[in-house]
């Protein structure tokens, strides 16, 4: 039976309070006061959606095999590039198969990640793939002092689908698909543009979802009692409780928006929940996952035996525990590049990204992939052509070799503030990796005061440079220190 | 059976160009400054100069490539001149070629020249280099610049031996109070301060653990030589010739940088400085050496220098740098008699002419207020690239009969 073979989540590691954005902003927009409380996920400088995608698929793929996977979707609202398949550089970060292999992006709605999951398990039913990768993640820009500023966070989440070792069987799905634009992002607009909350509040998400749910359990002859949890995303508090109420929800049964935690990561959203549902369901719990736009996808699961069996995982719970505080909102605006502040002429140099070498060295620069010498087993990287091991130096006797998910320790470091960065000091340092090969890397997500010289790291795929004048991100990984209980 | 380079050639001029912020100078005017002030001390005709090598580094924003601008900038007469660029061993290794050229007997009289004009780029330090590195490397590695990549190696440094940092920060500062004491004495130093270690240790930081004195200046400059066989020296009416004892590069091949390195030493300068020895006959540094000027970019490169050049034991640098033992009369060897790297910036091309300069001065009994009592042996050592991949150069002149 197919089905929900694994799952993963990806929150960043920076919440910003709505109360900070509230003492910046509130002067020039008061409304936002009204939903104040809680806090909302931020994506590091470093991070867009295609990097959190990453993440949360190497968080799915624990314990699976990622060469055994046949497609991966990538889904999301915030994809770096118009032209180049996004999901094919989440999929060469994974070094995932190139060849038998087929990839997709599914763009330009909220629902999309839903969509895609519907088109995997389609597939999987059908007979013709057997582990689909369906990843989903959003990092939506917004403009100062809105409530989109104030609802979006950012996140992503990946589910496997497959019909082998199934921990949550899939039960069917049902759609509706309506032009109902309750916001929209024209071509080349950076911003969301709104149209009036009340409508949106009592026609869209208010009538949508639950026409959408009630079709389905019309159509499979379920009743929303069955279901231990119905997740459906909707940042309007007062909506997503009256939608429970609308369909007898029974108290308690209705998944959390997370809006107090992360905030509504969009596209991302309803597999993010539906991950946060699946970290705390049992055997035998019924599902539903709605996503929301432009209509909405209605899916039902029924979590086996074999979701006790996962091996451990950071998922959408250990990211949100891994937390910290972004106190300045100034930070946060340059983040998101809402302000100018000057790199200095050292940060101007800006050559084009050789396509040539990016196809040459994909697997080394997307998927980390080192060698290891088939005479002496060194591993290492980067990769000449010739064994770095002075007592072998054999030539061009290697086996591909991973250290994406590789943990290291700390050799050297610094912090440096004449390395042009968005986040000052640019930190780096030697690392070398548990099992052989070291090499020198960017650090993200850290504290350069926590830092110490044989300090644990792990490692992190990151946006590595933009370039604004072609259009063209970057990418590469970057070491994470793991700071024991985390930092301030 | 290769014998070595000692006593086969004499340097019969040198000249030194003022460093600094030389706003209304180009490399051609620095190249002039230093050339005719060499000439004038070789006390030979241009036209007799035979074959010439030039240092540069950053040619995309100082004087282009090619050796042309030395050729066109001194008018010489056509004859064969050579750029080489080897990072911040390029000066050396103009140097080199032209040592070894005069010593192979290809030519009789050959000039090296080395030249950096830094102070064109518009912002502080040096010019940036990540688009410098190739195309493949750009693409990946670290977002990285030379004060943080040698500050890396103070906390290896100080893991290694269980050192406080504020331990290793102090003999830092020792470091750069003592260059700076003694660039106060030399009319072509950049900086002619002298600091005080509180002054070093409060000033703001670069890159962690380094503060700004942590760090040499940034400078315009030019510097050359002028070298021959000893023979052809005397034929010239030269007497007490310095000569050529020992010349030694070695490059990093990716073991420390992806194999196996406790990131705590050079391991170039290690060998290089050990093979001359060897060829300038010398058996015991910290005893034979009566000078350095060694390739102090940042204070720690010092630091951990002197274990490598084999003068302090393995471990031991910050306590011979706090008991003055590098100090101009510390009693122990001299290091940055000049001022360093520190004093006189770090046009790159032309740096290794320039600690050559020194040593040079030095022997001939001409340094002034810094002359050091009857030396023998100089040592000059250059550092290019970073702590994990470098280039490293050491040279070694010294009295003819030393």
């Amino acid at each position: 039976m197919a089905g929900i073979t694994s799952f993963g989540g990806y929150i960043p590691r920076y919440r910003l309070s709505r109360m900070v954005i509230v003492q910046n902003m509130a002067w020039y927009f008061p409304v936002i006061m009204a939903v104040a409380g809680g806090e909302k996920a931020v994506a590091n400088w470093d991070e867009d959606s295609v990097s959190m995608a990453v993440a949360a698929a190497y968080d799915c793929m624990a314990g699976h095999d990622r060469k055994e996977l046949d497609a991966l979707y990538f889904a999301s609202t915030t994809m770096p590039f118009a032209d180049r398949l996004n999901a094919g550089i989440v999929a060469a970060a994974l070094n995932m198969r190139e060849n038998g292999v087929s990839n997709a992006d599914f763009a330009s709605c909220m629902k999309a990640g839903t969509t895609a999951m519907i088109s995997a398990l389609d597939s999987v039913q059908a007979g013709s793939r057997k582990n689909v990768l369906v990843t989903a993640s959003d990092q939506r820009r917004t403009k100062m002092a809105t409530m989109f500023e104030m609802f979006y966070g950012d996140g992503a989440a990946a589910v496997l689908i497959g019909n082998k070792d199934v921990v949550a069987d899939y039960l069917g799905s049902y759609s509706i698909n309506c032009d109902f634009v309750d916001h929209y992002r024209g071509q080349a607009k950076e911003f969301d543009y709104g149209y009036e909350e009340r409508w949106v509040r009592d026609i869209g998400y208010g009538k949508v979802i639950p026409e959408a749910i009630s079709g389905f359990l019309a159509q499979s002859g379920m009743k929303i009692g069955d279901f231990a949890k119905v997740i459906y995303p909707c940042y309007f508090g007062g909506t997503h409780k009256a939608i429970a109420a609308k369909l007898g929800i029974e108290k308690g049964r209705a998944q959390n928006n997370l809006h107090a935690v992360c905030g509504d990561t969009g596209t991302a959203h309803p597999l993010v929940m539906l991950v946060a549902a699946l970290e705390e369901a049992n055997p035998g719990d019924r599902l539903l996952v709605a996503g929301f736009g432009q209509g909405c996808d209605v899916l039902a699961f029924e979590v086996t035996e074999k979701i006790r069996d996962m091996k451990p995982r950071t998922g959408i719970k250990g990211s949100l525990a891994n937390r910290v505080e972004l106190t300045n909102y100034q930070k946060f605006t340059k983040f998101r590049n809402l302000i100018t502040a000057d790199l200095g002429i050292r940060g101007e140099a800006n050559p084009n990204t050789s396509l040539t070498v990016l196809w040459r060295k994909r697997k080394m620069l997307l998927g980390l992939v080192g060698v290891r010498c088939k005479k002496c087993g060194t591993p290492q990287f980067p990769v000449y052509p010739t064994c770095v091991n002075p007592k072998c130096w054999s030539v061009n006797d290697f086996e591909d070799y991973e250290f994406s998910d590789k943990e290291a320790k700390i050799l050297m470091f610094t912090g440096d503030m004449l390395s042009p960065s968005v986040d000052p000091p640019a930190v780096y340092g030697l690392i070398a990796f548990e099992g052989g090969g070291r090499t020198m890397f960017d650090f993200t997500d850290c504290d350069l005061n926590q830092i110490k010289v044989g300090m644990k790291t792990k490692m992190s795929f990151r946006r590595r440079q933009t370039d604004n004048m072609r259009g063209f991100t970057g990418y590469f990984w970057k070491a994470v220190p793991q700071v024991e209980g985390g930092d301030k | 059976m290769a014998t070595g380079i000692r006593d086969k050639v004499a340097i019969i001029g040198m000249g030194c160009s003022q460093f600094g912020e030389r706003w209304n100078d180009g490399p051609e005017e620095l190249m002039v400054e230093a050339f005719t002030e060499c000439l004038q001390d070789a006390g030979i005709e241009k036209t007799d100069i035979q074959a010439a090598w030039f240092g540069s580094c950053f040619d995309e924003v100082g004087v282009g490539k090619s050796a042309l601008p030395v050729s066109m900038s001194l008018r010489l007469p056509n004859i064969s001149v050579t750029r080489v660029e080897n990072y911040c061993a390029s000066g050396t290794e103009a140097f080199r070629g032209a040592v070894y050229a005069v010593a192979s007997g290809a030519y009789d009289i050959a000039l090296a020249i080395g030249v950096e004009k830094l102070k064109d780029i518009g912002y502080g330090g040096l010019p940036e280099f990540s688009t410098a590195m190739g195309t493949l490397n750009q693409l990946w590695m670290a977002n990285f610049t030379a004060p943080g990549g040698f500050a890396m190696l103070a906390t290896s440094y100080a893991a290694k031996y269980g050192l406080d940092m504020s331990e290793v920060k102090r003999a830092m500062a020792h470091v750069s109070v003592k260059s700076h004491a003694n660039g106060a004495l030399n009319p072509k130093a950049h900086l002619r301060k002298p600091v005080t270690e509180e002054q070093v240790l409060n000033a703001p930081q670069i890159a962690y653990p380094l503060g700004l004195f942590d760090c040499c200046g940034v400078s315009d400059g030019s510097a050359c030589a002028i070298v021959t066989t000893p023979e052809i020296a005397k034929s010239l009416g030269k007497k007490d010739l310095v000569t050529v004892k020992a010349l030694q590069l070695s490059l990093s091949n990716g073991t420390e940088f992806a194999y196996d390195w406790d990131g705590d030493h050079f391991v170039t300068t290690s060998k290089a400085s050990a093979e001359a020895y060897k060829e300038a006959g010398i058996k015991n540094p910290r005893e034979e050496i009566s000078m350095m000027e060694v390739h102090d970019c940042f204070s720690i490169t010092e630091l951990v220098t002197m274990e490598d050049l084999h003068i302090s034991e393995r471990g031991k640098a910050p306590k011979d740098i706090m008991d003055g033992f590098y100090d101009l009369n510390g009693g122990g060897v001299p290091c940055q008699v000049d001022g360093g790297l520190k004093c006189f910036g770090h046009p790159i091309g032309a740096s290794g002419l320039r600690m050559l300069y020194e040593m040079y001065l030095q022997l001939h009994g001409r340094a002034g207020q810094r002359q050091i009592k009857d030396p023998k042996f100089g040592l000059t050592h250059n550092l290019g690239g970073f702590p994990f991949m470098n280039v490293c150069s050491i040279a070694i002149i010294g009295k003819q009969d030393a």
